[in-house]
């Protein structure tokens, strides 16, 4: 364990590759310069490079592994390809409500590749148990490999290494040795050189043997700052999966309607829905649209409203308008954590049936008129004095089921079939009739009463979609620090120029972490501007 | 004359710029083993022509982008003929970049052909200015696909170089693995010649073929209406369960499988069927020319060319194609995604084939700094790289349909 120990007198933890001092390599035959050791972390002595017994050294050193990195980064990269083989559940373009019918979507479109792609789950693949491993997996490396690294590198950066050894000097990358130039002493040489670098902006670190030049030392943090931003990036992503920080909802409001916003204290009231299409003075070019028209809006006017009472089960809503205003495509209306989505439409649609009840003895003379409203009928309405419309039975969306009886499919007034009764109270009449698919069945033969249909009241159904993020600050926060770590990394080099005078010969060595051809262009202009004659060896490293 | 005429002029003159400007590169590096010259002098000469007719070229399509910007009343980036043109824009500006700070031009001589491919595959598609649609309608639509494509652009040329490094140094003398791949990637760069060549050559011929099929997805209303598709090309594959209503120049070979969704999928198979076919032809064509390889054939003109230099360039296009990249194809796009549909993230094909190119690029950058991986296998990762980009852009459009299917084809 003496090796610890560097011929300069300081002591060097265990790993240390370049003396921590004087950049003498450790353990290393000084005549083979293809040993010299790589200088991406300074040669600093790295835990995973260290400790390698225990479990916990194991673990740390696996992910501390770029090249496990990098098949984490593939592995991810394929699976991710091949979930767009085939739509995932959620892009699937029809109705699938059940599980059955998910699954024969994908056998009936893309045949036996479908089977084989929703039996292995690939249609929910990025919501898998195994993909999220995998991004806690990527997660987990990112933190690792960072600190592996950058606290060795924090130290060997920290304080300028400028007396190094010669042999650290020729195992650069970029190294020229000259004869000192007799006209010029030793101090001239450095203050020229000096003189040179400060004008192409490097910091200088001297005695008076010894110069180093360095620029651009920041950039070296960059890849550990990107890094950091990744990880603030995937623990937003995970806390979404956390309650209440991520919600996801769709409600349908008629015109007119103010309903409940799931999950939140919320109603909101569609005012008004509109489309509307460009016309053709508005179009740069004559376009040939086949009949057709392009959207140019889609807007609800809708006000937004709390409910005092969200807070107590079984109370009646109290509602306050806390906003108003159009929601429009990429303008949501956004309330402290909920946005409101314009997102679906459903136009032109049967919102209430309008008739006139007709005295059919009496000259069909038309009695009055009457409203029945689709999504919400009156049981009992009152036509004129002493004479209702009762409603006995009502299918928003009627089918004759398999047992001979009316149901309906869904809840939405697709095709309404009402069974009415007209009481008429002073005569005792009591008369049965149906509606159905614009026509009216009665009961009996020769009735007293019947109907005139007349236009039905249309209106518009806006699709709201309904959503709180919370994790959305720290992932953005995180996408920010991302940018700024990359544009440290790679718009700036961290560059060093070492020139050393030693035993009547000037040394001069280069480093750079990338972008060794604008280096190597800077190095020789000095070698020029101070009249040094020398010749830059250019060692590539396999 | 209207200003979006101008702005069409304007394209043309870039694309007859960017023509000449390749040819006269490839002279610069083909003429200067012609007998009688200093080889120096010679690539100098020309390559500065070449040079300083893409930079008017670039002014032209400058020129193009503001006025149809204007005309438009919005950035040229909102349909596939918009923004395969501005892509090229990107490669072109992302090429002027590079020459500023490495003065190499025979780069060029690889990005200006890259460029003029891309430039008429714009071509192929409606040019029509068209308004923008409500989901369309955002300040995002110039900043997020400007970004996208100017990152795009920047890695183009650091495919452009990687190639050039490949055809450089991989030795011709014997056939190898390498020599094979890499004779494959430029018959699928004649392959996309091939199709630019093909649908230009019969939209001028006007022999359309007419199908009318049932199409298999009902219609809101519930009824299958029967649907009519024209195919440019002649046709080789038919529509699964279609009849003929316009007869074209030659009868279908064989039907489409059934699987194959959507109204256009026999087309787009048509199409690439042609493509393929004539990328093979003219791949053929030129080795019966040559008679050796086309990278056997290209090698002697990069003679004399600093293998590490071009190595350098590509990778410095790829570091600083990468941030640009990220900034405006992922981070914009996430923020725009959540201004217009309320979730920055929904695994999207666009945005997963958005993240695969970034992984990607991660996993160049990753194996470069860290594991040393310089020159040729770096290289092959920068075509492979371009390949994966090209699937973003043209594949996911028109193959896969999701909420980014702007194409209008």
């Amino acid at each position: 364990m003496d090796q610890r120990k560097c011929e300069c007198g300081h002591t060097n933890p265990v790993g240390t590759l370049l003396c921590e001092s004087c950049g003498k390599p450790l353990e290393v035959d000084l005549t083979d310069q293809s040993a010299f050791p790589d200088m991406r972390y300074e040669g600093m002595a790295r835990r995973s490079q260290t400790y390698t017994t225990k479990i916990v050294d194991r673990v740390w050193n696996t992910f501390s592994s770029v090249k496990v990195a990098i098949w984490i980064i593939v592995v991810i990269l394929v699976a991710s390809g091949l979930g767009t083989i085939f739509p995932q559940q959620q892009y699937i373009p029809v109705p699938v409500p059940t599980e059955l019918d998910v699954e024969q979507f994908y056998t009936n479109t893309y045949g036996i590749l479908g089977t084989i792609y929703y039996k292995l789950g690939f249609h929910n693949m990025y919501s898998s148990w195994w993909f999220v491993t995998l991004l806690v997996m990527l997660g987990t490396s990112l933190i690792i490999c960072s600190l592996d690294r950058v606290i060795p590198l924090y130290k060997a950066l920290n304080k300028p290494r400028l007396n190094q050894h010669k042999s650290f000097l020729k195992g650069q990358k970029l190294y020229a040795e000259t004869k000192q130039p007799e006209d010029r002493s030793a101090e001239e040489i450095l203050s020229q050189t000096a003189e040179v670098l400060k004008k192409k902006g490097y910091y200088l670190f001297q005695t008076d043997r010894a110069l180093l030049a360095e620029k651009g030392r920041f950039s070296r943090w960059g890849p550990y700052i990107n890094h950091i931003g990744l990880i603030l990036f995937l623990i937003g992503v995970l806390m979404r999966s956390l309650p209440g920080f991520h919600l996801d909802e769709y409600v349908w409001v008629r015109e007119g309607e103010t309903v409940p916003i799931p999950e939140t204290p919320y109603y909101v009231k569609n005012l008004n829905f509109k489309i509307e299409y460009y016309s053709e003075d508005e179009m740069v070019e004559k376009l040939d649209l086949k009949g057709g028209a392009i959207a140019k809006n889609y807007q609800t006017d809708a006000i937004m409203y709390l409910n005092r009472n969200a807070d107590t089960p079984g109370a009646k809503p109290d509602l306050v308008e806390v906003l108003s205003g159009p929601i429009i495509v990429n303008h949501p209306m956004k309330y402290e954590d909920v946005y409101l989505y314009q997102s679906g439409y459903q136009e032109m649609r049967l919102g209430a049936l309008n008739f006139t009840l007709i005295d059919l003895k009496n000259g069909s003379k038309e009695l009055a008129p009457f409203k029945l409203d689709l999504y919400n009928p009156d049981q009992e309405i009152k036509v004129t004095d002493g004479l209702k419309i009762r409603v006995l039975d009502y299918f928003p969306d009627f089918v004759m089921g398999k047992d001979g009886k009316p149901a309906t499919q869904t809840n939405l007034p697709k095709n309404p079939m009402f069974a009415l009764e007209v009481l008429n109270d002073k005569e005792a009449i009591n008369e049965k009739l149906v509606y159905l698919q614009g026509s009216i069945l009665t009961q009996k033969d020769n009735p007293r009463y019947g109907l005139k249909i007349n236009m039905p009241d249309l209106v518009n159904i806006s699709g709201l979609n309904v959503r709180t993020d919370k994790a959305l600050p720290l992932i953005f926060f995180g996408s920010f620090v991302f940018m700024i770590g990359v544009s440290m990394g790679f718009f700036w080099q961290h560059r060093r120029i070492w020139v050393q005078l030693q035993e009547g010969n000037v040394l001069i060595a280069g480093h750079t972490n990338k972008n060794w051809f604008g280096l190597r262009k800077e190095v020789q202009g000095m070698a020029e501007q101070t009249n040094l004659s020398v010749t830059l060896e250019d060692k590539t490293k396999a | 004359m209207q200003l979006y005429q101008i702005s069409d002029l304007l394209l043309d003159i870039a694309f007859i710029l960017y023509v000449l400007s390749s040819i006269v590169f490839i002279v610069a590096m083909t003429g200067k083993n012609w007998a009688g010259r200093d080889p120096k002098q010679h690539e100098m000469r020309f390559g500065r022509i070449a040079y300083w007719m893409a930079v008017i070229g670039f002014i032209a399509q400058t020129g193009y982008v503001v006025t149809r910007w204007v005309a438009g009343g919005h950035s040229p980036t909102s349909n596939m003929f918009e923004f395969m043109a501005f892509f090229d824009y990107c490669i072109i500006l992302a090429y002027l970049i590079i020459y500023r700070i490495y003065k190499m031009t025979v780069i060029g001589a690889f990005v200006l052909p890259l460029g003029v491919i891309m430039l008429a595959y714009s071509y192929v598609f409606p040019k029509e200015i068209t308004p923008l649609i409500p989901s369309l309608q955002s300040y995002w639509l110039h900043i997020h696909v400007t970004t996208a494509a100017l990152g795009e652009g920047i890695l183009a040329v650091g495919f452009a170089a990687g190639l050039m490094y490949l055809i450089l140094t991989i030795p011709q003398k014997v056939a190898t693995k390498s020599t094979r791949w890499l004779e494959i990637v430029l018959a699928v760069v004649l392959m996309l010649v091939g199709f630019i060549l093909m649908e230009s050559t019969f939209a001028r011929m006007d022999q359309k073929t007419v199908f009318e099929f049932t199409e298999q997805v009902a219609a809101p209303n519930g009824q299958a209406a029967p649907t009519k598709v024209e195919y440019t090309m002649p046709a080789i594959v038919a529509p699964a369960n279609s009849k003929i209503i316009q007869a074209g120049p030659m009868s279908p070979w064989f039907t489409a499988p059934e699987w194959m969704e959507g109204k256009d999928a026999a087309r787009k198979l048509n199409t690439m069927i042609w493509s393929v076919l004539s990328g093979i032809v003219l791949y053929g064509g030129l080795r019966l020319i040559f008679r050796k390889r086309l990278a056997a054939a290209i090698q002697p003109s990069l003679e004399g060319m600093d293998p590490e230099l071009v190595d350098e360039i590509s990778y410095r296009a790829i570091s600083i194609g990468y941030p640009v990249f990220t900034l405006g194809a992922l981070i914009f796009a996430m923020i725009w995604a959540h201004e217009a549909w309320g979730r920055f993230w929904g695994w999207d094909p666009k945005e997963v084939w958005a993240l695969i190119v970034w992984l990607f690029y991660s996993a160049y950058l990753h194996l470069r700094l860290s594991r040393g991986w310089i020159g040729a296998k770096s290289a092959w990762m920068s075509v492979i790289g371009f390949v994966i980009i090209l699937i973003t852009l043209v594949v996911v459009n028109l193959v896969i349909a999701g909420l980014h299917s702007y194409a209008g084809v």
